[in-house]
């Protein structure tokens, strides 16, 4: 057969669909229990299950918020707690007609005999996962590969080995009802320009979607997640529409017309700028057979973090910042973002952190 | 440093992965935060990037295809042959001639095919063929392969020749006007295919596209999935997403520049002697399938090859494949679909000669229409609907 087809077939290829709706986009809260730490320490708040739990219950119950989401990444945890008042979160999220996402993979090991590359695990016992979470409700996965670029890097191998690994998470994924994000994020650490991002994420991205065809991957019923393509954390900025030209002709030269939409992530820049750019995206002129829209995780919550600070009595205050973000994001998908309008305090400031771990 | 020589900068490491065990030209004193290039990227660029990308556009443009006139001096003498006329270089000059002088043939016909003695031959009043077509706005294009051998080690497949001396004959070809090549490999599902004849086919036209775009001449790149068969249409459609996955891999791996570049695929339908045949809207459907997985909106325009299919069925069914937007231009380049009912018009004798242009205009445009979704069937003569399989066709 062409591609797999299984019993799930028209239900992926709806979902993923829905989830590139003009107007909305990805909420990716699917930080493992460990980065959520940070996050909470960053903000001096206890990394204990109640305030995991809370913060997650001011994002989700954000009045007017989810009408700007097509979807929510989550992390395992996550999918199985409830509001406050004992409602699962994953019923707040089918009521608004969100679709609840699981983060599937099992982190990063390092590649023997690279300069510090890496691969993703999680492929084993995957597919028993993958049902389960279907029983709990959710309908997408994601799975975080992560290249890096230097004078040698990323190696062929790396390459390789994540494009290989990304490409079985996603076929089990579809053998068991959830459609697989494929995210082959390229750091954006270095002093390169954004013609040796360019290179590279076209590169790394004509591999992945020959792994995808010949792993039978149904590309109808998948998303890419990719970077965009900009110049190195240490060189100087480029424009928004340049940030745009760059990264639409990098899908045009590597994505196929059946992918229903790319949801960009992050990675690091402040939460205008994800915002700003992803909007020059929607405005450039050329072929954008795709829908481009967002998952993002820190260019979503930072400004919510920092108004929250844990306190019970900042929680309306976290929550305006937090919808203030979402309809920003969801303007940017349709290219309408006027930029700088409600902008709480640190939504300019720059999220990257060097050599990020996960 | 100027944009130009930066760009053959980038043309000289190509070939060599720059971040594997050498430095990255990046990495030299002062290149960061270069200016990008306004139009074209400088990603895989080279001298002719910005000629290549226009030639590209100009050939996928709205309402036009190409007429393929590439035939072989063997291949042509058949087609002589058919009407009783014999395979002499005059007989050949005067078919190429009819053709090429058709008046209006510019407004259907944006791209031309040669071989290469029509490239370098004039008409009788001494006119050159190719200024014959530049007058009427068609690009001429060259046929570069050297035909198909048999693939050792494989399950009798064959492969396509032509990469040597490939740069200086390109080259040469740019010089006496040609702007576009075209490369034509096949692939058989009745014996197969193998993966070794897959990959061969796929790597060559790979090799062939980076080496056209370093000369200026934009690649058509034929992987041409043979009709022989008695298999289905998802067999075929299975195929296809195959040969295409490897050819997009391996053109990406030789750096070839996506925005310069047109296919010639073979369209998506059962083998011809598949108890079912398949009606235009179905081929439509599995053909825009397989494209739409596999080719990257980058490419400007997919010109099909008609490979048997009678003048109408490739008619109906490049309308069928046109009635809602697509990512690229979807069109054709037909050679038998074009020139049969002129053959059988002009019967070689110079009295007809006018007969022969008229059929040749009348296919070229209903093929225009198609392409703009408007084609119509009334009124197509029988000639048209002649079905033109060959079994074991060879070129």
């Amino acid at each position: 057969m062409s591609c797999y087809r299984g019993k799930y077939a028209d239900e992926l290829i709806a979902n993923a669909a829905y989830i590139g709706t003009p107007g909305k986009g990805i909420l990716a809260a699917d930080e493992s229990t460990g980065t959520i730490g940070k996050r909470l320490s960053s903000i001096n708040v206890e990394n204990v299950e109640s305030n995991r739990r809370a913060l997650r219950e001011l994002l989700f119950c954000t009045p007017g918020a989810l009408q700007y989401l097509s979807g929510v990444i989550l992390f395992e945890e996550t999918l199985y707690q409830k509001t406050a008042a004992g409602k699962p979160f994953v019923d707040v999220m089918k009521e608004a007609g969100v679709l609840p996402g699981i983060k599937v993979d099992k982190g990063t090991v390092e590649l023997a005999g690279t300069n510090g590359e890496t691969t993703t695990q999680g492929l084993d016992g995957l597919a028993q996962r993958c049902a389960q979470y279907y029983s709990a409700g959710a309908r997408f996965a994601k799975w975080r590969a992560v290249l890096k670029i230097g004078p040698n890097e990323p190696s062929q191998l790396a390459i390789n080995e994540n494009a290989n690994g990304l490409a079985r998470y996603a076929i089990i994924c579809q053998e068991n009802g959830l459609v697989p994000i494929v995210e082959p994020e390229i750091l954006v650490d270095g002093p390169h320009d954004i013609n040796k991002c360019a290179d590279v994420t076209e590169r790394v991205l004509a591999a992945c979607y020959k792994a995808l065809n010949d792993h039978h991957v149904l590309l109808e019923g998948t998303l890419l997640k990719p970077n965009m393509v900009t110049p190195g954390s240490d060189a100087k900025k480029v424009a928004p529409e340049v940030v745009a030209e760059y990264t639409v002709r990098a899908l045009q030269r590597t994505m196929p017309a059946a992918v229903p939409a790319v949801v960009f992530l992050s990675g690091g820049q402040s939460e205008e700028e994800a915002t700003v750019n992803l909007n020059a995206m929607n405005q450039y002129q050329g072929k954008k057979p795709w829908s481009l829209s967002f998952s993002f995780g820190r260019a979503l919550q930072q400004s919510t973090l920092k108004a929250w600070a844990g306190k019970e009595e900042n929680v309306k205050k976290a929550q305006d910042a937090f919808l203030a973000r979402c309809k920003a994001n969801s303007e940017a998908t349709l290219g309408k973002y006027q930029g700088g309008t409600g902008l709480s305090e640190g939504a300019s400031e720059s999220l990257h952190v060097k050599d990020y771990k996960y | 440093m100027t944009t130009t020589t930066f760009a053959s900068f980038i043309k000289l490491n190509a070939s060599s992965s720059p971040w594997i065990g050498q430095r990255s030209f990046n990495q030299r004193p002062g290149s960061s935060s270069r200016s990008p290039a306004a139009t074209v990227s400088v990603i895989r660029a080279g001298a002719y990037s910005e000629e290549l990308v226009k030639t590209a556009k100009t050939i996928a443009s709205p309402g036009r295809g190409i007429l393929a006139i590439d035939e072989s001096n063997a291949t042509c003498g058949k087609r002589l042959a058919s009407i009783g006329l014999e395979n002499t270089e005059a007989n050949r000059q005067a078919y190429r001639q009819l053709l090429l002088t058709t008046p209006g043939l510019g407004q259907y016909i944006s791209g031309s095919i040669l071989f290469e003695e029509t490239l370098f031959q004039s008409t009788t009043d001494g006119k050159k063929m190719v200024d014959c077509l530049r007058e009427q706005n068609i690009v001429p294009g060259i046929k570069v392969d050297k035909g198909l051998v048999p693939l050792p080690g494989s399950n009798n497949e064959s492969w396509c020749q032509g990469l040597d001396g490939l740069a200086s004959r390109s080259a040469e070809y740019y010089n006496q006007g040609a702007r576009f090549a075209k490369w034509r490999t096949v692939v058989s599902i009745p014996c197969g295919p193998s993966a070794l004849a897959v990959k061969e086919a796929a790597w060559g036209l790979a090799r062939y596209a980076a080496i056209s775009q370093d000369n200026g001449l934009v690649p058509i790149v034929e992987p041409e999935i043979l009709l022989d068969g008695d298999h289905s249409i998802d067999t075929t459609l299975e195929v296809a997403e195959r040969v295409w996955a490897e050819v997009f891999y391996y053109l990406a791996e030789n750096n070839v520049m996506f925005e310069g570049i047109l296919l010639k695929p073979s369209m998506v339908t059962p083998g011809a002697d598949h108890k079912e045949k398949a009606d235009p809207e179905t081929i439509a459907k599995y053909t825009l399938t397989m494209l739409k997985r596999r080719v990257p909106p980058a490419v400007p325009g997919i010109m099909f090859l008609s490979g048997g299919q009678s003048e109408m069925e490739a008619t109906l069914n490049l309308h069928a494949m046109n009635q809602s937007p697509n990512p690229w231009h979807v069109s054709f380049s037909y050679a038998r679909a074009l020139q049969n009912s002129v053959l059988m018009a002009w019967q070689g004798r110079p009295e007809n000669v006018e007969a022969g242009q008229k059929a040749l205009l009348s296919r070229a445009k209903a093929n225009s229409l198609a392409q703009l979704g408007k084609y119509s069937a009334e009124g197509e003569s029988d000639d048209a609907k002649k079905g033109m399989f060959v079994k074991g066709y060879t070129y």
